[in-house]
């Protein structure tokens, strides 16, 4: 079936399936490799968008979920040349060692700041919490979040 | 300068004289190429993994050619191209490469610029370089890299007569970088090979049985989403269909569909150190020494027993291949493209040279994990499919449980302090599986997929590397502090129920904490403060010495404890050749035990980029924290059961302690890796720390509530 919905501020419109997930879609045939697949069980992270502003797995939410909501990946964060201020920190502290969890955390770090814009230490690793990174870059990525705090 | 053969270098013609991997591959065309656009394309044949070694062989680069480093280009390794340098694995790849890099640029530049200056009427000596353009003292250009680059000078041998810069030389290197890889990783860019989009490109998955050990008897047909399309060869089934989640879902159908005879082929869980003691070995020596000792005043003898891990890595392994014709081209995150190639080559039956291996970025890779396998997976099932690309992705459980595993090890200790509280007798036994079941080293394949052929191939028992290779399950086994009387030995199991391979660390994870343990014991045995008694047998090791005071200042040791709260402190030299660090760690023991603060000072010699390396031994840090307080590969007789995150959990952001670092090591000494020197270190200094808060002397690995309480018994 059809589902159409917003995608990082575009309308979008893509033949869902059954079976295929949110996942599927955005890194299919919507062309995305930002959200990435890491356990497709909700238990890492690394497939993390918003829906309608909120931070959520997308390997296993079936696509036709998000039908007339709005969906943000990591791409929709900002470019090389206007980057997100969490893009921006995440560099300038080199938070990151593979980088395959990153997208996932930049998108939950981002959401954070949306609606707690000058967070502490303890409500940046909750929010971090549903990500795992086991390169061991957690405490680089903490300080990022809050470094973009302080910018923004 | 290596006068090892008593002349100088670069007369002798002997490429066993060059430096790092020139050794292997001393052509310069191999190794950097120069390009009119007034690039530089460096070509190592190490890979980069997610430690960011492109970056530090760029640097390496930049100093040596007078370029800057944005006209440095690293490319991926592949066959037949790449020099082949075996394998990123040993933190050696900036001894290997970065050092081969450091000396072929040197001799590039040296004769890039003695052209131009022969060509100006000039002398060498009367020109330098800035942003690869040759100058005279004047400033005036005669000539730049850019403008010779077709030239073909560099089609000639090393000779290994020109000396790299000095030291306090270097611009680049030494001095902290950004990753040149981060930004695409930040922006969700295409860059992991997992990203790959070929025209007409097939995706598959694999279904694996209920066992290790199956025989398939039936397979019930039925319709499959998606067009998708069933291959079996063997005991092997994959699926196949033209976009993924047609082909996830068709897995998991096929999978239910399938009827299977299993067997029973796994270890004993509840009692692995028994198995561990009955199964067959083959025993080496590793160390021995027989020197006159004073008799002993006190004696502890103690066992340390250490579970299976997983890699764990936080995406599952990936590959693309294509054929066309009787030829194939694989695309994969491997640690060793040419060995791969070698296995592939066997199971497919195909000369190496039809073979074309090429690498692209992974996610993180912390030893030998599932990359090789996937990596047939796809050249079998693309075989089905000729001249379409196929990716195979590998599920989360394939990655937990069916990649290959660091295996389970018992370490016995005997140890004695004399009346003056001196170490006089140290006797160990470390038992297990070998740590390396890499592919392209033994007649029979290691690859997983070969053993569920029709017919299958036979796997390889796991074997370790010698000592002078780095070794394996023996690896650190031998303590580094002064002992006159000295007795180590290496049991390899010659049984691999579970396929067994390199993880970070290797054979250092299990003997660093049991000779730090037992070193602590001691210490207490003899009434001497744990850093005194350490620092009283390093007389002759000043940069373990060194480090070890340096941590031991960084946490203000001896801390005071408190309600279940302790400090511990370890240090190791990695391999006994590589890089030095201690460790001291904070603990509070409740419910279950929570590392708050990690203090950590290292050695690594020259540093390339001290904030990559300061990134990696923080990381190699967490991951010990990680597998120390949490990680044991769960199973039963059949099958690996921790197949998913609930089933292995690893380090969350709450649990991550607080870490202070310092790099102290002579910018003028030998590089010696920064990937694995802190993991050892780390585990150790837990159990110490642990013993300091809980007033028990851990035993068993994972450092868990319940092996803490048999530790009580």
């Amino acid at each position: 079936m059809p589902v159409a919905f917003t995608l990082n501020g575009a309308p979008v419109r893509v033949e869902a399936p059954e079976g295929m997930t949110l996942l599927h879609a955005l890194r299919g045939p919507l062309g995305l490799s930002g959200p990435r697949f890491g356990c497709g069980a909700e238990a890492c992270g690394c497939c993390y968008v918003t829906i309608d502003g909120e931070p959520r797995p997308s390997c296993a939410l079936p696509a036709e979920a998000v039908a007339g909501r709005s969906v943000g990946t990591v791409e929709g964060l900002g470019t090389p040349e206007a980057p997100h201020p969490v893009q921006a920190a995440f560099l300038e502290e080199q938070a990151g060692q593979c980088g395959y969890c990153l997208s996932g955390i930049l998108v939950s770090a981002a959401a954070l700041l949306e609606r707690n814009p000058d967070p502490d230490e303890a409500a940046v690793r909750a929010a971090l919490e549903p990500h795992l990174c086991r390169c061991g870059a957690q405490n680089r990525m903490v300080r990022a979040v809050l470094r973009a705090a302080r910018a923004a | 300068m290596n006068l090892a053969f008593g002349f100088p270098l670069g007369q002798s013609g002997n490429a066993l004289d060059l430096p790092g991997s020139l050794r292997a591959e001393p052509r310069l065309s191999r190794w950097l190429r120069f390009a009119p656009d007034g690039t530089v394309t460096v070509t190592p044949g190490k890979v980069e993994i997610g430690q960011g070694i492109l970056t530090a062989l760029a640097q390496i680069a930049a100093d040596e050619l007078d370029l800057p480093i944005e006209r440095v280009r690293v490319a991926a390794a592949a066959t037949p191209g790449s020099p082949n340098e075996g394998v990123t694995s040993g933190s050696l790849s900036i001894q290997e490469s970065g050092v081969a890099i450091r000396h072929a640029c040197a001799e590039a530049r040296a004769i890039h610029l003695g052209l131009a200056a022969r060509r100006a009427g000039l002398s060498v000596a009367e020109l330098r370089v800035e942003d690869g353009v040759f100058l005279r003292a004047d400033g005036t250009p005669v000539g730049d890299y850019a403008s010779q680059a077709e030239e073909a000078l560099l089609e000639v041998e090393a000779r290994g007569d020109v000396a790299p810069k000095a030291a306090g030389a270097r611009g680049v290197a030494g001095r902290p970088r950004a990753r040149l890889d981060l930004p695409e990783k930040v922006f969700g860019a295409p860059r992991y090979l997992h990203d790959r989009r070929l025209p007409g490109m097939l995706h598959a998955r694999m279904v694996r049985p209920p066992a290790r050990a199956a025989t398939l008897l039936d397979l019930r047909e039925g319709p499959l989403p998606g067009g998708a399309t069933v291959l079996r060869l063997g005991n092997l089934l994959a699926v196949v269909a033209a976009e993924e989640w047609a082909a996830d879902a068709a897995a998991a159908r096929v999978a239910a569909r399938a009827r299977w005879d299993l067997r029973e082929s796994l270890p004993d869980r509840s009692d692995l150190p028994a198995w561990i003691e009955a199964v067959p070995t083959q025993r080496g020596e590793v160390a021995r020494r027989d020197d006159p000792a004073p008799p002993a005043a006190h004696t502890v003898t103690r066992r340390f027993a250490r579970p299976y891990l997983a890699h764990a890595s936080i995406g599952p392994s990936c590959a693309v291949a294509r054929w066309e014709g009787e030829a194939v081209e694989v695309w994969t995150h491997s640690q060793g493209i040419y060995n791969l190639r070698a296995d592939l080559a066997t199971v497919l039956g195909l000369e190496a040279s039809r073979i074309t291996v090429r690498h692209a970025e992974g996610a993180g890779c912390y030893g030998h994990n599932g990359a090789d396998d996937v990596a047939l997976d796809a050249a079998l099932v693309a075989r089905a499919h000729p001249g379409r690309p196929v990716r195979v992705l590998w599920s989360r459980a394939e990655e937990l449980a069916w990649s290959p595993h660091s295996p389970a090890g018992l370490a016995e200790i005997e140890a004695s302090v004399d009346a003056k509280g001196m170490l006089c007798r140290w006797k160990a036994v470390v038992r297990g599986n070998g740590h390396s079941s890499r592919p392209g080293r033994a007649k029979d394949p290691t690859l997983l997929s070969a053993g569920y052929l029709d017919p299958p191939f036979p796997l390889p028992v796991a074997i370790d590397a010698p000592m002078a290779g780095g070794g394996g399950g023996q690896r650190n086994a031998v303590p580094g502090y002064r002992v006159p009387s000295l007795d180590v030995s290496m049991h390899r199991l010659l049984e691999m129920p579970i396929r067994s391979s390199a993880l970070r660390g290797l054979g250092a994870l299990l003997n660093v904490w049991s000779i730090e343990a037992v070193m602590d014991e001691l210490a207490a045995a003899s009434g001497q403060d744990p850093v005194a008694f350490r620092l009283r047998h390093l007389d002759e090791d000043p940069r373990g010495a060194a480090v070890l005071r340096e941590a031991a200042a960084m946490c203000g040791w001896p801390r005071a404890g408190g309600e279940g709260v302790g400090t511990g402190i370890a240090m190791a030299r990695y391999k006994g050749t590589g890089g030095w660090c201690a460790v001291a760690a904070e603990v509070e023991a409740a419910e279950v035990v929570r590392c708050r603060r990690l203090w950590i000072a290292a050695d690594l010699g020259e540093v390339i980029n001290p904030d990559g390396a300061a990134n990696q031994i923080e990381g190699g840090a967490l991951q010990a924290v990680s597998i120390a307080l949490k990680e044991a590969l769960d199973f039963d007789r059949l099958n690996v059961t921790a197949d998913s995150w609930d089933a292995y959990p690893v380090l969350r952001f709450s649990e991550v302690p607080a870490v202070e670092l310092r790099l102290i090591g002579p910018p003028d000494a030998p590089p010696l890796g920064a990937g694995e020197p802190s993991l050892g270190p780390t585990i150790a200094a837990l159990a110490g720390a642990i013993h300091a808060a809980l007033g028990v002397r851990p035993r068993a690995m994972p450092f868990t509530p319940d092996n803490l309480a048999a530790a009580m018994e």
